[in-house]
């Protein structure tokens, strides 16, 4: 299942898409994650799964673009000094080295903006 | 009409709640529970709707829907005691029970809390049937696209609960405004010469105050509420976009009975979504009332019934 958490307003879509047939639960993107957006548990989306599942926090499903936002700005391709004056929205190629999404080895982590 | 008897009926028409959508029940009388079949029931506290579907081994015994209260927790007792008026059953004979919805954590009879994408997509699949793909929630605050398989099972899904746009309770809102039962948006909006371009915003306060200066400018009622319906649509098939559409279509929740935001987004996307009706035909000949409201507690009642089993099974 692809879950996609997060919201759309008038000034864009703000998703984590985590696909959970990939997903093992091991819980490294929690660790890697400095505003702890992410945990590991029971699938919100799915009753029947028995096994654990990464997934966004209830508290952060809506405030997306402004937590994930200091990331996206220092952390994407060449540095904060490349980024600086950016808007808080990565390139799609450059999403790769969000956190979250590079400590994924099984790169079940996908960002939609 | 006296000037006194006017007045009164003017107050009268003040004070109708044009919000207010029928409530309903339903009992299936070819069911004998006591039978000793697994009970299984559902409640779906939502933030603006309260349903409650009872089953038996999986057959739709009862169901009833009603508005929220203030209280998750007296929402769903109400909610229960709909559902389970003159079937002589208690909560007590229900052998698992689940809670979904904005308040599925305030249920006091629920073994277990599931939440509405996993309700929803389950109980869309029982209602439509197999065949469907793509499921359009639109709730009281919420609207959720789920894609499922034949199973019911979610692959897809994405959910938009930020703020009341594009929702039923934004609807209400706006139907209470333009003095217009919102039974009858739907038809109202069709009733335009032409079809208007959308209001520009569709968060339910600036849409209310640019319907205020539309109705200044000599609209007329119907043509804002097309207007506001077309907003809806469009807000809500963004969203759809997002998650991908896959034949055939279904559309759940309140805003699926009124026809001029289903139907305005059936033009959006170029698709027609299901007509409204039990893939079951043991339920179609029976002419069981089809309300796209009891999706997510009729989900919630199948899990509670998978549950049971896999309960009984260890």
């Amino acid at each position: 299942m692809l879950a996609n958490w997060g919201y759309q307003d008038g000034s864009g879509g703000y998703f984590i898409v985590i696909d959970t047939d990939v997903c093992d639960g091991c819980g490294k993107c929690v660790e890697a994650c400095p505003e702890a957006v992410l945990e590991v548990g029971e699938d919100p989306a799915d009753p029947l799964r028995d096994d654990p599942v990464a997934f966004v926090t209830e508290e952060q499903r809506k405030k997306l673009k402004f937590t994930c936002s200091p990331c996206k700005t220092y952390l994407t391709a060449g540095g904060k000094e490349a980024n600086a004056g950016s808007t808080g929205v990565a390139k799609a190629s450059d999403r790769k080295n969000l956190p979250c999404v590079a400590s994924c080895e099984k790169e079940a982590i996908t960002h939609s903006w | 009409m006296t000037a006194h008897e006017t007045a009164r009926a003017e107050t009268q028409q003040e004070n109708r709640e044009l919000w207010r959508w029928e409530e309903s029940r339903w009992t299936n009388p070819d069911i004998d529970w006591k039978a000793g079949g697994i009970i299984s029931a559902g409640i779906d506290v939502g933030s603006v709707s309260t349903q409650c579907v009872i089953m038996v081994d999986g057959e739709l015994y009862a169901y009833g829907s009603l508005r929220s209260g203030s209280g998750g927790e007296d929402s769903a007792l109400r909610g229960a005691s709909r559902a389970l008026e003159g079937t002589g059953m208690t909560v007590d004979d229900w052998h698992y029970c689940v809670g979904t919805g904005y308040g599925r954590v305030l249920v006091p009879m629920a073994k277990k809390a599931v939440t509405e994408i996993a309700c929803h997509g389950r109980g869309a699949n029982w209602m439509y049937g197999p065949s469907i793909r793509t499921i359009l929630d639109m709730g009281g605050q919420d609207c959720k696209v789920l894609r499922v398989d034949e199973r019911g099972k979610i692959v897809n899904f994405a959910m938009n609960d930020k703020c009341a746009a594009g929702a039923g309770r934004g609807m209400e809102v706006f139907c209470d405004f333009v003095g217009v039962p919102i039974t009858e948006a739907g038809e109202r909006s069709f009733q335009v010469d032409e079809e208007p371009r959308a209001v520009s915003t569709t968060c339910v306060i600036f849409a209310k105050s640019e319907a205020a200066s539309l109705l200044r400018e000599g609209w007329d009622v119907n043509s804002v509420l097309a207007a506001y319906s077309l907003a809806t649509a469009q807000r809500v098939v963004e969203l759809m976009q997002r998650v991908g559409l896959e034949p055939e279509l279904g559309i759940t929740g309140g805003i699926a009975k009124n026809r001029g935001v289903s139907e305005r987004i059936e033009k959006e996307i170029g698709m027609k979504f299901n007509a409204r009706t039990w893939h079951n035909p043991e339920y179609a000949e029976k002419e069981v009332p089809f309300d796209t409201q009891i999706a997510g507690a009729a989900g919630a009642a199948l899990f509670a019934k998978a549950l049971a089993e896999k309960q009984k099974g260890k």
